[in-house]
């Protein structure tokens, strides 16, 4: 433990920046209080450190810093967040301040919020299925305990409802319950009390912890609160054994606040304007999800990235995607023609998928429905292309087929009420009806014993 | 011993430095991190860092150990995964915990462990660098021969017999001079640097990878190198794992580079359990993995690409076949762009540096099929995936690594999107060993094979065309024998090119099922041309019974496919026989000889 020592040798204020000269000794990623004259008090972390010189990033607007009053203490550690279990049922702001009660929680651990990164030998290959009760991320882009898997979406379409319902079902065929962690990253007041009300009418605010960091909130923040999320989840999910859902809301947001501390301090942009290194601090989020070997609990990761301009070529979801376990993909198209939960299949994907379906998991069929359900659809989607071309009539008996289809999974399989709950055999089952109305030829991609088994009789 | 003057990110600037070498290794600070020198100005270095520098302090000491960035090269290096800088995984968890703490000192490999060492040169043998003096069976699957390091040259005076450990002398050489110099089993060599070898041939043997797309359209050669760039969730890493799973290469180096921590577990959890379809041994045994994920320290994931090629020229050297899959080498690039970017060096293209390319063909170039030092032939095939930022191959790493490789997978999104696997797009996809591998393809598949595969290629092609004009004017407008080829280009890309990774016979198609598979496909069309040509509509053709036995050929066992595929061709001829004399009411004269009718 180092001595706190105080500076009040402010050379700069710019942007978020504070640039102390006549330093002696400051440790990069250290953290330092920024004390204002007015008695308040500002956290910030040192960027860049050099005999004589440090550069410090303050977490908090930076008025009222005054070049000659302001004094800056050096406490010559990193950033650690105290956590414990009292943190459950508790609403803190972006800093990790509690902003429900006055009550500060008492903590029992101190913890570094950057993490470190798990050894990849010590981790376990997530293969729990999560049944969510969505239809469509269950059956085709399956969650399983320790994935990260981000929500695609765009302004205006309903990733907060999807977000809050998959919290809210999300369960595991043990029957084990999710402790859910929140970290609003820039959203709006509205949004922010959308979330409250839905796990206090679940009746799940007892098992949360929100972090909101609001849009009006300073922009800065954005770099801790994800962390701040994270160091709470490691502690519930790895010293505490809980299994943690993590709903990170929204990326972009944070990806922004990363931009604006980059040009200000003046570092070659990459693409788009966003740094070179936001790969390498994505995936420092993204990766605290996963299992750790020897230990019980679990992060889930659930991200709401908007893509910009609905691109998902985008530099923010274009590195999430890199990074991330699949992804669940939202689309205008599909909303505007009144499908909740809008999501396509086709843009969708869960990489581990395959370690938590099946025989035991979920039910042997499953890989081969998906597969001839992604196809069927996809196939539909050119017949509906053809169509709009040539019109319904000059189509091929198959292509008419295809088009039905495409209708039936859009209005049975996609759609549900946004608290419907559908178990696995009921999604199974809604996708043998709409598979059954094809012909046996076309049932390339599923086993035909399976064929035999579930395929339904009727033939309209 | 230097001082630590300002510290920013991986970077590290000290003073007092007089004296060290661009590129030697450094200890940085109370922890002793890992470094590399990268930039000297005066007395002042510039270093990166190999781990996290949060904490580090300037004042902190800087040491200098006077070496390259190297690995150790012995016994023991199968079957391990290593993090960049060759630091063991399993050690770095004893050590520390599942979580990855800062200055964990790892040794590479286990100098404790006994190896039984059989010498093969005598006493008396005239050797040089990179000669063979003896073996250890490291694993049943792989003998590791003892080389001779790079500049030791000599008579050997002594050789020893029996179980040693790989830092205890094995062997004396007489230098010239007089000098003795011990020989242990472990050697180092710089990373940075390519290997030795005394020529470079043409490749001229393909890598058999049993995925079909790649073995009978797009193969690469062993001793060659393959770019395989797509957007995410195209099926890159899974095609990678499926090539480090099949192909016939001696051993696999797999670089987990900047990638996701799951893949590198799944791999490790995998690969123990998968065998070797050549040798039904355990795939590990033939497998070296460096796993430096996205959320590790950016500048050991520069360093990893380096600790890979320089382990796999290493069993080059030995006489073995070496691949080596680096996914992805688009984060190598970008862990270059950052640490240059804090170099503050002048950005090139989309602020990589200027050097990128040439950097790329460095390491592309390290691929190739030589004759080794001892006068052995070995390879060293290099499959480097690519993330392109959006899926736009027009970028500078993509574009960089298109002009050093010679084959090229262009992974499809849309392809992906309707789960065709692998999302290879068959138009846009090239290899250019087709050429020199046909003498190859002659010998071992017969003279056919390679107009077997143009003929494929045609057909895809052919469809493709079809297809623009079948979303104008709908698929009722073309003539009978575009539709019949319609659907044979349906059948070749759904019946052939598709192929489940998950499936446990459909993952690896042996060469000749692959083409015992194309047979029933091209004799198919064959037919049902001159059924075509013969008055049969296309309908018939189109809802012949075959096709689902054709659909199920993926289905075949590698024991049995020829019966398998003999019968069918015996079905097929009776089905269209009897469609044909039912059609025109004379039957068409049986062809006997499908493999002639191939043009």
């Amino acid at each position: 433990m180092k001595f706190e020592i105080d500076y009040k040798t402010i050379e700069s204020v710019a942007g978020p920046l504070v640039v102390v000269k006549n330093v002696r000794r400051a440790a990069y990623n250290e953290i330092v209080r920024i004390n204002l004259q007015n008695g308040e008090s500002r956290l910030g972390q040192v960027l860049e450190t050099a005999d004589g010189y440090a550069v410090v990033q303050v977490f908090g607007p930076t008025n009222g810093i005054n070049i000659n009053k302001t004094s800056v203490t050096f406490l010559g550690e990193t950033f650690q967040f105290g956590v414990s279990d009292d943190m459950l049922g508790r609403v803190f702001d972006g800093q990790g301040k509690p902003i429900d009660i006055k009550a500060e929680v008492v903590s029992s651990e101190k913890f570094d919020v950057n993490g470190s990164p798990i050894n990849p030998i010590s981790r376990t290959m997530p293969s729990d299925f999560i049944e969510t009760g969505v239809s469509s991320i269950d059956g085709l882009m399956t969650l399983v305990r320790g994935q990260k898997l981000p929500i695609f979406s765009g302004s205006g379409l309903p990733h907060n409802e999807l977000a809050a319902q998959v919290a809210k079902q999300a369960s595991v065929k043990s029957g084990e319950e999710f402790a859910v962690v929140f970290a609003g990253i820039g959203i709006t007041h509205d949004d922010a009390s959308f979330f409250i009300n839905e796990f206090k009418s679940a009746g799940s605010l007892s098992r949360s912890v929100a972090f909101m960091n609001l849009a009006d909130d300073p922009s800065i923040e954005r770099i801790l609160t994800p962390r701040l999320a994270l160091t709470t989840a490691e502690y519930l999910a790895y010293e505490k054994g809980m299994h943690v859902l993590v709903i990170l809301n929204d990326m972009t947001n944070y990806a922004e606040a990363l931009r604006e501390l980059s040009s200000a301090r003046e570092e070659v942009p990459g693409r788009r304007g966003y740094p070179g290194y936001m790969y390498t601090d994505l995936a420092g989020i993204y990766e605290r999800a996963g299992i750790v070997k020897g230990k019980r609990g679990s992060i889930t990761q659930l991200d709401v990235v908007t893509m910009p301009g609905d691109d998902v070529t985008h530099p923010i979801p274009d590195l999430t995607g890199y990074i991330t376990e699949g992804q669940v993909f939202m689309s205008r198209e599909l909303y505007n023609r009144g499908v909740y939960p809008p999501v396509n299949p086709l843009g969708s994907l869960s990489r581990l998928m395959n370690n938590g379906i099946g025989v035991g998991k979920t039910r042997e069929d499953h890989r081969g429905v998906a597969d001839q359900l992604y196809g069927a659809y996809a196939k539909s989607q050119d017949s509906r292309s053809l169509s709009a071309i040539v019109g319904v009539e000059a189509l091929s008996d198959t292509d008419k087929l295809y088009l039905k289809f495409g209708e039936g999974f859009e209005k049975q399989f996609l759609s549900q009420g946004n608290d419907q709950r559908r178990t696995i055999e009921e999604t199974l089952e809604i996708g043998w009806d709409l598979l059954s109305a094809l012909p046996d030829g076309e049932l390339t991609r599923i086993k035909r014993e399976f064929i035999a088994k579930y395929r339904k009789n009727k033939k309209d | 011993m230097g001082v630590i003057e300002k510290i920013a990110g991986p970077l590290v600037v000290a003073r007092d430095m007089l004296g060290v070498n661009m590129y030697d290794v450094v200890r940085v600070g109370n922890n002793r991190l890992i470094g590399e020198v990268i930039q000297l100005q005066g007395e002042k270095a510039v270093i990166q860092v190999y781990e996290d520098t949060s904490g580090l302090t300037p004042g902190e000491a800087v040491e200098s150990t006077s070496l390259p960035l190297s690995v150790q090269l012995a016994p023991g290096v199968l079957q391990t995964i290593f993090d960049g800088v060759q630091r063991p995984l399993d050690i770095i968890a004893e050590e520390s915990g599942a979580f990855i703490a800062k200055g964990v000192e790892a040794a590479p490999l286990d100098t404790k462990k006994r190896w039984q060492f059989v010498p093969t040169a005598k006493k008396g043998t005239k050797v040089e660098g990179g000669s063979i003096i003896g073996y250890v069976q490291e694993t049943p699957l792989l003998k590791h021969h003892i080389l001779v390091p790079l500049g030791v040259s000599g008579t050997l005076e002594s050789i020893k017999d029996g179980t040693f450990t790989i830092v205890e002398e094995i062997a004396v050489v007489d230098e010239e001079g007089g000098k003795k110099t011990p020989l242990r089993m472990m050697q180092t060599r710089p990373v940075r640097k390519s290997g030795q070898y005394k020529s470079k041939f043409r490749a001229d043997e393909p890598l058999i990878t049993g995925q079909r797309i790649i073995d009978t359209l797009f193969p690469v050669a062993k001793g060659g190198a393959a770019a395989i760039p797509g957007p995410f969730g195209s099926g890159k890493t899974v095609t990678q794992h499926q090539l480090a799973k099949f192909a016939d290469s001696d051993l696999v180096i797999y670089i987990g580079c900047g990638e996701r921590g799951n893949e590198m577990t799944e791999v490790l959890t995998e690969f123990p359990e998968l065998k070797d379809p050549k040798t039904g041994r355990s795939l590990m045994e033939r497998t070296v993995l460096i796993a430096n994920t996205s959320n590790m320290p950016v500048a050991a994931r520069e360093a990893s690409i380096y600790t890979g090629i320089t382990i796999a020229e290493y069993f080059r050297d030995m006489g073995y076949n070496v691949a080596v899959m680096a996914d992805s080498t688009s984060r190598w690039a970008e862990a270059m762009r950052e640490i240059s970017a804090r170099l503050e060096e002048m950005p090139g293209e989309e602020g990589y540096p200027a050097y990128l390319p040439k950097r790329l063909a460095e390491f592309y170039e390290r691929a190739g099929k030589v004759e080794t030092l001892s006068g052995k032939i070995g390879s060293v095939t290099i499959i480097g995936a690519v993330s392109p930022p959006g899926g736009d191959i027009s970028e500078p790493v993509s574009q960089g690594t298109l002009r050093v490789t010679k084959t090229f997978w262009a992974l499809d999104a849309a392809l992906a999107s309707s789960r065709h696997f692998p999302s290879i797009n068959w138009l846009n996809s090239y290899s250019l060993y087709i050429k020199p591998l046909a003498p190859w393809y002659n010998k071992n598949l017969g003279e056919e094979f390679v107009a077997m595969r143009s003929r494929v290629m045609d057909i895809l092609q052919r469809e493709a065309e079809l297809k623009d004009i079948v979303q104008l004017v709908g698929a009722d407008a073309l003539p009978d024998a575009e539709k019949v080829t319609l659907d044979v280009g349906r059948m070749i890309r759904e019946d052939f090119l598709r192929q489940s990774a998950f499936d446990a016979v459909d993952g690896y198609t042996s060469i000749r099922k692959q083409k015992a598979m194309v047979e029933c496909i091209l004799h198919f069309a064959a037919r049902a041309e001159s059924a075509s040509k013969a008055g049969v509509r296309a309908t018939l053709i189109v809802a012949m019974k075959i096709r689902n036995d054709i659909s199920r050929t993926k289905e075949w066992n590698e024991e049995t496919f020829e019966e398998d595929k003999n019968k069918l061709l015996v079905k097929m001829n009776e089905e269209f026989d009897a469609l044909v004399r039912e059609e025109t009411g004379a039957a068409e004269k049986h062809e006997k000889k499908p493999e002639k009718k191939v043009k």
